[in-house]
Formats: C-alpha cells, sequence, structure tokens
C-alpha cells in the first residue's frame, strides 16, 4: 500500500470527522460525489452526511461563518479552493479570527487548508506560496507540511489547536509525494525536522522547496560536500533553536522559500540568525526565494520564477566560496 | 430597569405596544450615558472616539428588546440602546471607553469595538459587513448542536450595506437557511456621504427579494413602529421563516463621532420626516396620551443620572491597564506562541 500527500490530507480528515463531532469541512465544491477541485474530501460528505457542505463563492463568508461556529465550540476545516483566493478573505483571517483570542478571551479554533503553490502552467492567481503574509499578523499558527507523514499528523493537530491555523499544503506534492503508510508518530507542531545531516552548509526551508534542496544536497554529496536540510514545517511559530542548532554545526546559512522575496519566511529565519546566532555565521547568510513578479504560466517562466536545483546550487557554491 | 416605568404609568391608558415604556426608558438612558460619554470626550478624558447612537434609539432599543438567552447580537456603533436592552451593563461601556482594566476589553479594545460573545454579544470589529458572516457560523454551530428556538440579529447602516462582506454575509445567511435579521439603518449618511454616493436602488429594503429574505420597513422615528416590525421580524425568524431584513430610516442627529461636527448635513434634509428626534417624539407621545406624567417622567430622569454617575465614577476609580504586566500573547495555546528573539 502507498499514500500520497492528497491521500493523507483526506486520511486525515476521515479521521478527524470519524473521531470529533465538533469537526465539519466547508468549502467550495467539496461535497457530493464531485469531492473538491483536487479531491481531498473525496468520499467525505457520503461518509458523514452534513459535516461536509458545500458554500457559495463567499471566502469573506466562509471564514466568517467558520469563526463564528469556531466561537460556538465546533472545529471548522475551512477549505479554499486556492490558496491565492484566500485574499478575499483576509479581512475576516486577519483581523477577525486573528484578534478573537487576544481580545475577548474566547478561542477562535478553525483550521484554514491553503491549497497552495506553484505547479506548471497555473499563472499568477493559482500558484501562491502565502504563509509570509499570515505570519506576518498576530494570532495565528501558520503551517507548511512538507511531507506525506506531516500532512496527516500536522492536519490532525491543526484542528486541535485552540487557535486559527492556516495549513499551508503544497499543490505541487499532492500527488508527486507518496509514503508507504500512514505514520505511527508524529513530531510536535513547532518543532522543526533536520531532514538531512551536514556539516558544510545549512539549507532552512519549508513545504515544498525541502525537496529541492535535498535533492541539491544529493548532488554535493557527490563531491565530498555535505549539506544540512532543515524543514521548517511550521513557519509560525518559528523553531529559531533547531535552525540556530544547525547553523552551529555548518556555520553556513542558505534560506530557501517558494514566496516572493520582499521580506517573509526566508527574511525572518535570517533576521534571527543574525541576531541570535551572529558568532556561529562563517559567511554571511543567504537567501533565495521566487522572482518579485507575479508567477508566470508557461513552464519555461515558471520554472525560472521560483527556486530550482539550478539556482539554489548556484547560491550554495557562492556561499560555500566565501 | 422597569420601576419609574411601571410606577408612574398611568392604568387607564394603554401603551401602543407592551414594551413601549422600557424601551423608552432604554432610550432615555442611552440619550443620557452618551451625553455624558460625549462631554467626558470633550474634556479630554476618553482616550480615542466616541460615537453615538443620537437619533437612532428606538430602532437599536428594538434590536435588544425581544432577544432572549441564548440568541446571538452583533451591534454596531449606534447601538448603544440595543445593548442595553440586550443586557450589557453601563459599567461595562463606561469601563471601555475610560479603560478600565476591569472592562470586558480590559484596555486591549475600546469604545463601541466590546462584547461579551459568552452571554451572545459579539465584539465588533471596525470593518463593516464582517459581522454578519460570524453571526451566520453561530447559528449554524447552534443547528449542529441541536439547540432550537434561537435567532441571530446584526445591525447595519446604509454604507456598511455596500461593502462586499455584507452581501457575502447575507446571502450565505439564506443558503444555510440559518434564523437571522438584518437591521438596517438608513440614517442618511455613512460618515459624511450622503445615500446617493452609496447605493443605487431606490430602497435598500427591495434587496431582500434578491437575497431570498422577508423585508420590512419602518420609521425609525417611531418607536412603536419599531417595536412592532423589529419583533415582528425576530419572531419570523425564530419560527422558521428566511433570514428577514428591516430598514429603518432616520437622520444621524450627531457627529460621525464626537469628533466630527457634520457641516456636511443639509438644511433640507433636516427638515425631512425621518430628522426627527426619536426621543423626543416618543417622550411626547408619552406625556400627550398620559402614559406617564410630568413628576414620574422628572423621577425617571434622576434615577438615569444616577445610574450614569454611578457607572462613570466607578469606572474613573478603577486601575487602567499597565504595558509591564500585560500578557502580550496573541493566541490562547500558549505553547505555541512565536518566541521572537
Ligand atoms: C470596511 C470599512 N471601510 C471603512 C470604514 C470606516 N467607517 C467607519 S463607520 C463609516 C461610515 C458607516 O456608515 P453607515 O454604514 O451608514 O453607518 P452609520 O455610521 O451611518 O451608522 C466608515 C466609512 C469601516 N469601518 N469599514
Ligand atoms: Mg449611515
Amino acid at each position: 500500500m502507498s499514500v500520497t500527500y492528497l491521500e493523507a490530507i483526506r486520511e486525515a480528515q476521515t479521521y478527524l470527522l470519524r473521531e470529533d463531532k465538533r469537526v465539519f469541512i466547508y468549502g467550495q465544491d467539496i461535497a457530493g460525489k464531485f469531492g473538491g477541485a483536487f479531491k481531498a474530501t473525496k468520499g467525505l460528505a457520503e461518509q458523514f452526511p452534513g459535516r461536509v457542505l458545500n458554500t457559495p463563492i463567499s471566502e469573506d463568508a466562509m471564514v466568517g461563518t467558520a469563526i463564528g461556529a469556531a466561537m460556538e465550540g465546533m472545529r471548522p476545516i475551512v477549505e479554499m479552493q486556492f490558496a491565492d483566493f484566500s485574499s478575499i478573505a483576509l479581512n475576516q483571517i486577519l483581523n477577525n479570527a486573528g484578534t478573537q483570542y487576544w481580545r475577548t478571551q474566547v478561542p477562535c479554533p478553525i483550521t484554514i487548508r491553503l491549497p497552495s503553490g506553484g505547479t506548471k502552467g497555473s499563472g499568477p492567481f493559482h500558484s501562491q506560496s502565502m504563509e509570509g503574509i499570515y505570519s506576518h499578523y498576530p494570532g495565528l499558527v501558520v503551517l507548511t507540511p512538507a511531507t506525506v507523514e506531516d500532512a496527516y499528523t500536522m492536519l490532525i493537530d491543526a484542528v486541535a489547536i485552540d487557535d486559527p491555523v492556516i495549513y499551508c499544503e503544497h499543490k505541487y506534492l499532492y500527488y508527486h509525494l507518496k509514503a508507504d503508510a500512514l505514520p505511527k508518530d508524529r513530531l510536535p507542531i513547532g518543532k522543526a525536522r533536520v531532514v538531512r545531516p551536514g556539516r558544510d552548509l545549512s539549507i532552512v526551508t519549508n513545504s515544498a522547496m525541502v525537496h529541492e534542496a535535498l535533492a541539491v544536497a544529493q548532488q554535493f554529496s557527490a563531491d565530498g560536500i555535505e549539506i544540512e536540510v532543515v524543514d521548517l514545517r511550521s513557519v509560525k511559530p518559528l523553531d529559531t533553536d533547531t535552525v540556530l542548532a544547525s547553523v552551529a554545526r555548518t556555520g553556513r546559512l542558505l534560506c530557501v522559500g517558494e514566496a516572493f522575496p520582499w521580506g517573509g519566511v526566508t527574511a525572518e529565519v535570517i533576521a534571527r540568525v543574525t541576531t541570535e546566532g551572529f558568532h556561529l555565521l562563517d559567511a554571511a547568510p543567504a537567501r533565495i526565494n521566487a522572482k518579485d513578479t507575479p508567477i508566470p504560466y508557461h513552464p519555461n517562466l515558471w520554472s525560472e520564477h521560483r527556486p530550482n536545483a539550478k539556482t539554489i546550487a548556484a547560491k550554495v557554491r557562492q556561499v560555500l566560496a566565501e | 430597569m422597569l420601576q419609574t416605568a411601571e410606577r408612574g404609568a398611568s392604568k387607564s391608558k394603554k401603551a401602543p405596544h407592551k414594551k413601549y415604556l422600557e424601551a423608552f426608558r432604554i432610550m432615555l438612558q442611552t440619550r443620557v450615558f452618551e451625553e455624558k460619554l460625549a462631554s467626558l470626550y470633550r474634556g479630554g478624558m476618553i482616550t480615542g472616539g466616541v460615537y453615538l447612537g443620537k437619533g437612532q434609539e428606538a430602532v437599536s432599543v428594538a434590536c435588544g428588546l425581544f432577544l432572549q438567552k441564548g440568541d446571538v447580537f452583533a451591534p454596531l456603533i449606534r447601538d448603544q440602546a440595543g445593548r442595553s436592552a440586550f443586557g450589557e451593563p453601563l459599567l461595562d461601556v463606561a469601563r471601555t471607553y475610560l479603560g478600565s482594566r476591569q472592562g470586558p476589553m480590559r484596555g486591549r479594545d475600546g469604545n463601541i469595538h466590546r462584547g461579551c460573545p459568552k452571554a451572545g454579544q459579539l465584539a465588533m470589529i471596525s470593518h463593516l459587513g464582517a459581522m454578519i458572516s460570524v453571526v451566520v457560523g453561530k447559528l449554524l454551530a447552534k443547528r449542529m448542536k441541536g439547540e432550537k428556538g434561537f435567532v441571530g440579529l446584526t445591525t447595519i447602516g446604509e454604507g456598511g450595506m455596500q461593502t462586499g462582506a455584507t452581501h457575502e454575509g447575507m446571502n450565505i445567511a439564506a443558503v444555510e437557511r440559518v434564523p437571522l435579521v438584518v437591521v438596517a439603518t438608513n440614517n442618511h449618511y455613512a460618515y459624511s456621504t450622503p445615500n446617493d454616493r452609496q447605493f443605487g436602488c431606490a430602497d435598500l429594503v427591495d434587496r431582500a427579494k434578491g437575497y431570498g429574505y422577508e423585508g420590512s420597513s419602518v420609521d425609525g422615528t417611531d418607536l412603536a413602529a419599531c417595536l412592532e416590525v423589529i419583533s415582528a421580524a425576530v419572531k419570523r425568524a425564530r419560527a422558521g421563516r428566511p433570514p428577514q431584513l428591516v430598514v429603518a430610516s432616520t437622520l444621524r442627529l450627531a457627529g460621525h463621532g464626537e469628533h466630527d461636527d457634520a457641516s456636511y448635513v443639509t438644511d433640507d434634509i433636516r427638515r425631512e420626516p425621518f430628522a426627527q428626534d426619536a426621543l423626543q417624539r416618543t417622550e411626547q407621545f408619552i406625556l400627550e396620551q398620559e402614559l406617564m406624567d410630568r413628576e414620574a417622567l422628572q423621577q425617571m430622569r434622576v434615577e438615569i443620572a444616577a445610574e450614569v454617575d454611578e457607572a462613570v465614577a466607578t469606572a474613573q476609580q478603577e486601575d487602567t491597564p499597565v504595558g509591564s504586566e500585560e500578557d502580550w500573547c496573541a493566541i490562547s495555546t500558549r505553547e505555541l506562541a512565536d518566541q521572537i528573539p
């Protein structure tokens, strides 16, 4: 048996609906036989009548409704059809969900699933990685699972958290990642994972870029250069300790992110390492992100827009040369 | 709350609605309290804005008066009367405006951005239209949990009616068939903007049909009509009818906030029937119809003044929040708080 990243998300939701009566799923085209634009809820509406609900095309109201339901004791999961459309719900997420507990002491346990990141041909409005925006605002937990196992356990954990959680699932990983089985163990939310140990340079990254980084590390290993790869898993909270421990081992840091370059996760990691671990660095830290343009449609452009094995490798050489 | 209203009520005369005098007392209390808030503001005693419901007390009081325990109320900036009718203590208001750390918002939020969700009163965010879908979610969850007989009521202005969030929220309420009442008050200004730059339809109540709501209109200066129309809408929603849209007509008789002199309000509009002062109209009616005599009315004023003074004096004596003692954590799961170096 094998499980894809997408199946893990479906299995996690099956588990949640089965085990927790408070859970319901709210989103566009997710019910009926259709089961969602990516089939993440296929079969669930039949299995759990009345708990997988189609909504109108109203991202703002979908999240607002989830907020109200959560305040009333439910555990709604909102599926955005694409992360990009969550911009319509930005106000509800940032200003209503994100401020609720602090203002009123009433927790707001909603989970918003964002099908994120680029796949070729998807263009400017179906490719975005929005974890940086959500992490910038107080009151939210932001997760970016990069493996089948994390996709499963982190979604289950997300729903258990008493606060609003932005769960960024990567669309490229949906079908490309497979595991032998669903995981038995879990690493808690808030902990980063060293996915490949090394001694010469640390690549700190998240989501689909973890796999680009691993490919690059493999490549360098053939030449005797050992790159350590850290998968952040959770962007907020950010596991600064694990990152600093890695930099302490390697002395060199490269941050890789699929999101746009201004600010964001890579900048935050570098800010933390330089303020907290300046003495650990043997070279200036570097980062590589997507280009500062909308995400292009054509595969030839798209593959150059985001960091790829070639551009990451070039950056690695640059940092090693310092 | 009812004491003087009942004592002063003439036995022989019948009020036009059984809650008429109760409503009047809350309206009067609201006016007196808001005047006090305005004077505190002018005296520099209040940090931030002060927003009054002057002219809108009749609609607002009716919004709170027919709700019960288990219902959801999401008021906006002109709803002091409705909040009081729903059961919000004056002390909560004074504490919030004066920044007492004992208030429901503990200095974390102020003025009209207050509420007590556990008691059914949501704490509005500023973004107009954003609370409608939250009420829908509360109602949806109540239904999922098997509760029965509840309604939700939220208010909005004619300006707030024009946001995308309002449209999405009103529509999703109809899709979910939740027992929602939306009371829209057209007070003819949204900050400085009159109706002709706000919407193009003849009457906002016409939208009811488009949303699959039942719509009704009411003269917001006529307390009896407000009580009648809004209680009927609440009753219909409670009975499982589609969501209800009530559109009330008034004039905002204060500035947008106390910082605003409202010099843009035209003389012509001040002569319109909807520009009457609902409170004055109610008082006049009460005297004309001998529902209360002047003496009882005076007695009521004295009582109310004492209540208002007490709330303000109490809040003024209380400590304000201290930054060094504040818990600077925005999430409830403390172990997941991001540790920014
Ligand atoms: C989305 C949004 N945009 C702008 C504002 C700023 N604002 C606060 S109240 C207001 C006018 C509201 O007018 P209306 O809805 O008619 O209510 P009224 O003040 O007349 O009661 C504006 C523009 C806001 N709160 N929310
Ligand atoms: Mg208005």
